[in-house]
């Protein structure tokens, strides 16, 4: 086997220093009715070259020359080159954890820039150096919420992604923690006089989602006076990260929860992402997740090290804040220098190109269909359509196309609808391709049966 | 340094700032194509939500960006350099294939919502993975949507939890024993169960007695690692796994250290029910510096019907595709599908490997701990002579006579070129050494670290301060960890 470093001279000379007839003899403590005694049923050691071929092959298989509408918490972005270059250094790839500072400075460092970067773009005090995705960092988030102000219930705008909210009930199911949903408005923004009427003495926070599932941008500081005025927090999840770069960050929030796969982490099938967690600096203690903090060695040289372990599962076991301990570091580390690349100009020219191409393409597509929702928006719109959207994308994959993710599933009041994405990597033509198909669907007389393919979940 | 080390020398490495202090205005590392579209008022489309300045974000140039994360990198101690025998953890080869694998376009740009029909490569990988898993855990159904270790925890309690539910009883407890590691307590308690600690007995392994007298009907679960933290297997599995079974209890794994286990015993031939399994661990995809891991979940027949949803199917039409209509199901744990990435790694791996490469794996691993444990009998404390499996724990009740402790022998290790093992972990050894040298160390490598260990040991006799100053090579040298979480400073600030 390739990756094993010893010949069976060595293991012959191992066993003989150990003093063990035969390697069976170390296996020994697990009792022999239980061995197992054949050959595991899985394929054959393969060569490198086709373990590439087989991957290649699902790699075709797999959308490859589709140019993509869809959006939905998973955003298509250029990834500069330089992320991989750099995230490939064994020296960041193949180390564990940075528990042990001295020789790990580099992580943690990196560790000590992503959270000040995120700080910066999120308006928060102090960030974690990551969570598992942006689904489980709303809900962190909200455990959290009921820590600090004792309270039970939460409230969740109906506007967060789905899955997000999916999730949050898993967590919320053994936690004591009653959820409540509110509505959105015709502008698709959160129904203002709905989250009145929805919040009590016992909510512990709020939940929203800016910009929104369905790409409108929430009233933030309005949203917040009510929350506050109530005594709850306000909790903010940021499913596209760019969006960052041009629309004001959430100030008023007392906690985001982010997703920031769109900093030049790939779509990849919807994982590894990178969550994160930012807040104020008084809730420090009640944050989960891992966090690298400014120190000085016994030289007084500065140096960073993990901090705060006191609210983690590995010293406080039942009573951690928490049970995450593996993050999302290499992922964090992509973000990392994806900020890095486009900075403090980089960022808003990119969120700005995303904004430009957006608003051509929903301009293009009311044209022909009603675009839903007239509320700010960022790179996300909904188009609704006379005809099932499932038929326009079946007829869409045709011209190497995958349209918007049809709302039916998730929103089933709103009909033929549908949420479509444009980010920087959206062309005009496959913008006006995609108008051209619906626009003709939408001028032609209903017709009967069509084959529908399964298009989206 | 007194002693001479032949593993290591010191050399130069570069000095580098925060990428903050290397901003000015104007300067950049990236450019955007024209625009193939109007440009647009952003004010007059976002109003008041427009953002008019990103505070104190960094510009730098490309060149600036490649050496302030490579200058970076040299800090770190990896792998790729040499052994990394943190016990527990399983810092073994991750192998280059698996990134080649990862990248390709169609793998790492495939949309989650995109249409079934063009998913068919990621459903199969899903669909290839799985079966190998449940090959090789002799399980019956699985899922690979946890992110992680401890979030496979907490899916496979949720589990145990609406399986006890659907029996009319969700159960009050869990036992976990003394030696587990911390995620699972705190596993529990996000499940809504009390934690009942179950002592070890003089051997390291769960007192039989212990658990027959603790197990009752309020009893959900035990969650047990096998081989246990202090590499051991629990050789009287099935005594404990008939306890269980006999109040209907369910065993939980944690599949922590599978790899000890890998072609040679399945955990569902020996009782387990439920487990989790580490593809950051056994399964070699990296760690990145802390993640990202993958956590899938096993489990038995009965409690199939509470996988997360949505779960992967083959359709009537040949075809892989997803199924959403799962009414006993325990929800969603985490968006999308999980950290797919990782499985395409992971499944790289188990194919490079074969049957017969994960055996060796396994083998290799068990023979590579025990020459460590021989190794090193004497000269550290073996506070549990029961056969090691795949790592081998020691304690510092020899050095403490001296004064030095683990974290004091760890650090000294820094200076002979080695990543320290893990300290302090298993609680129950007082001062742990917990040392897991992986199967990819050579027997070379290995002789290295047991030099270095003993020259430690004679350095704790003659010269203890030296090994209490440890490291003495490296950048920075014990860092002030109570300073940094009195007065926690968390992100940069402008001065």
């Amino acid at each position: 086997m390739r990756y094993l470093p010893k010949s069976p001279a060595d293991r012959e000379a191992i066993l003989k220093a150990i003093g063990a007839r035969s390697v069976d003899d170390l296996f020994a403590p697990i009792p022999a009715e239980y061995r197992l005694n054949r050959d595991l049923k899985i394929p054959r050691q393969m060569a490198e070259s086709e373990i590439v071929d087989w991957f290649r092959l699902r790699s075709k298989e797999n959308g490859l020359e589709y140019t993509s509408f869809l959006g939905a918490g998973a955003y298509m972005h250029y990834r500069p080159v330089i992320i991989d270059s750099l995230i490939s250094r064994g020296e960041f790839l193949t180390a564990y954890t940075p528990y042990q500072a001295e020789i790990s400075q580099g992580t943690l460092q990196a560790i000590f820039e992503f959270q000040t970067m995120i700080c910066e773009l999120t308006g928060m005090e102090v960030a974690n150096a990551s969570m598992y995705d942006g689904s489980t960092a709303a809900a962190e988030a909200a455990m959290m919420a009921v820590r600090i102000t004792g309270r039970s219930s939460v409230l969740i705008a109906q506007s967060l992604h789905p899955e997000y909210r999916e999730v949050l009930a898993t967590y919320a199911y053994h936690q004591g923690m009653p959820l409540a949903t509110v509505g959105f408005s015709d502008a698709g923004r959160l129904n203002l006089k709905d989250l009145e009427r929805a919040i009590t003495p016992d909510t512990a926070c709020v939940l929203i989602q800016s910009p929104n599932f369905f790409g409108s941008i929430e009233d933030v500081a309005a949203i917040a006076e009510l929350a506050h005025k109530n005594g709850a927090l306000l909790v903010v999840s940021v499913a596209e990260a760019v969006s960052l770069g041009i629309v004001e960050p959430p100030r008023d929030a007392d906690i985001v929860a982010m997703e920031a796969q769109s900093f030049g982490v790939p779509v990849g099938f919807g994982g590894p992402y990178c969550g994160v967690i930012a807040t104020r600096e008084k809730f420090v203690r009640q944050m989960p997740g891992r966090l690298a903090g400014q120190t000085t060695d016994r030289n007084g040289k500065r140096g960073f090290v993990l901090t705060l372990a006191t609210r983690e599962q590995h010293i406080r076991r039942e009573k951690a804040t928490s049970n995450i301990c593996t993050n999302q570091a290499l992922v964090a580390l992509m973000v990392n220098i994806f900020m890095t690349v486009y900075g403090k100009v980089g960022l808003k020219e990119l969120a700005k190109q995303n904004l430009a191409k957006t608003a051509y393409a929903a301009d293009q597509f009311g044209r022909h269909a009603r675009v839903l929702f007239a509320g700010p928006r960022f790179n996300e719109f909904v188009v609704r359509t006379s005809e099932d959207p499932y038929v326009i994308n079946s007829r869409l994959l045709g011209h190497k196309l995958v349209g918007g993710l049809p709302l039916k599933k998730f929103y089933p009041e709103l009909g033929n609808a549908a949420l479509w994405c444009c980010t920087e990597m959206t062309t005009r033509t496959a913008i006006d391709t995609a108008v051209g198909v619906l626009a003709e669907s939408e001028a032609e007389e209903p017709r009967g049966e069509h084959a529908v393919e399964e298009v989206a979940r | 340094m007194k002693r001479m080390t032949r593993k290591a020398t010191r050399h130069v490495n570069q000095n580098e700032g925060l990428i903050f202090e290397k901003s000015s205005p104007g300067k950049a590392a990236w450019k955007l194509p024209p625009l193939d579209v109007p440009e647009v008022n952003t004010a007059q489309l976002l109003g008041s939500s427009e953002r008019k300045d990103l505070g104190n974000m960094p510009e730098v140039s490309e060149i600036e960006i490649i050496r302030h994360f490579t200058r970076l990198s040299t800090w770190n101690y990896a792998i790729d350099l040499g052994m990394y025998p943190l016990g527990s953890c399983t810092m073994k080869y991750n192998p280059r294939v698996n990134e080649v694998v990862a990248r390709l376009e169609g793998i790492a740009n495939g949309h989650p919502y995109q249409p079934e029909k063009i998913s068919q490569g990621a459903l199969r990988i899903i669909k290839t993975l799985s079966e190998c898993l449940l090959e090789i855990t002799g399980m019956d159904a699985i899922t690979l949507q946890p992110a992680a270790g401890a979030h496979g925890e907490l899916t496979g309690l949720l589990m145990v939890r609406a399986y006890h539910q659907s029996k009319g009883n969700p159960r009050k407890k869990v036992l976990i024993p003394d030696s587990a590691h911390g995620t699972n307590p705190a596993t529990a308690a996000m499940v809504g169960y009390s934690v009942e600690n179950l002592k070890s007995n003089d051997r390291g392994m769960v007192e039989v007695g212990a658990l027959e007298a603790q197990m009752n009907e309020d009893v959900a679960a035990l969650m047990l690692t096998n081989p246990n933290t202090l590499g051991v297997f629990e050789q009287e599995i099935h005594k404990i796994a008939q306890i269980l079974h006999a109040r209907g209890g369910l065993l939980y794994m944690d599949g922590a250290n599978l790899n000890a286990l890998v072609g040679k015993v399945r955990p569902g031939d020996f009782g387990v029910d439920v487990m989790h399994l580490n593809l950051h661990k056994t399964f070699s995809t990296p760690h990145g510096g802390g993640g990202p891991g993958s956590g899938p979940v096993a489990v038995k027949q009965a409690l199939e019907p509470f996988l997360p949803k949505p779960v992967v199917i083959s359709k009537p039409d040949g075809t892989l595709g997803f199924q959403y209509e799962r009414p006993q199901s325990v929800g969603r744990v985490r968006s999308f599908y999980g950290n797919f990435g990782m499985f395409v790694r992971a499944l790289a791996y188990i194919l490079a490997n074969g049957p017969d490469g994960l055996r060796q794996t396994t083998e290799d691993a068990v023979l590579n701990a025990n020459y460590i444990r021989k190794g090193l009998e004497g000269v550290y404390d073996l506070p549990y002579a029961t056969p090691s499996m795949h790592e081998v724990v020691f304690s510092d009740k020899l050095q403490a006579k001296k004064g030095v402790r683990t974290m004091d022998i760890a650090k000294r290790l820094i200076d002979y070129g080695f990543h320290p093992y893990t300290t302090a972990f298993p609680l129950i050894v007082p001062g742990a050494l917990m040392i897991e040298p992986t199967e990819s160390e050579s027997k070379e490598e290995m002789d290295l670290f047991v030099e270095a260990m003993k020259s430690i040991a004679e350095e704790v006799e003659e010269d203890p301060q030296t090994v209490l100053g440890a490291p003495h090579t490296t950048r920075v040298s014990r860092l002030d960890e109570t300073a940094a979480a009195r007065k926690p400073v968390l992100r940069w600030k402008q001065a």
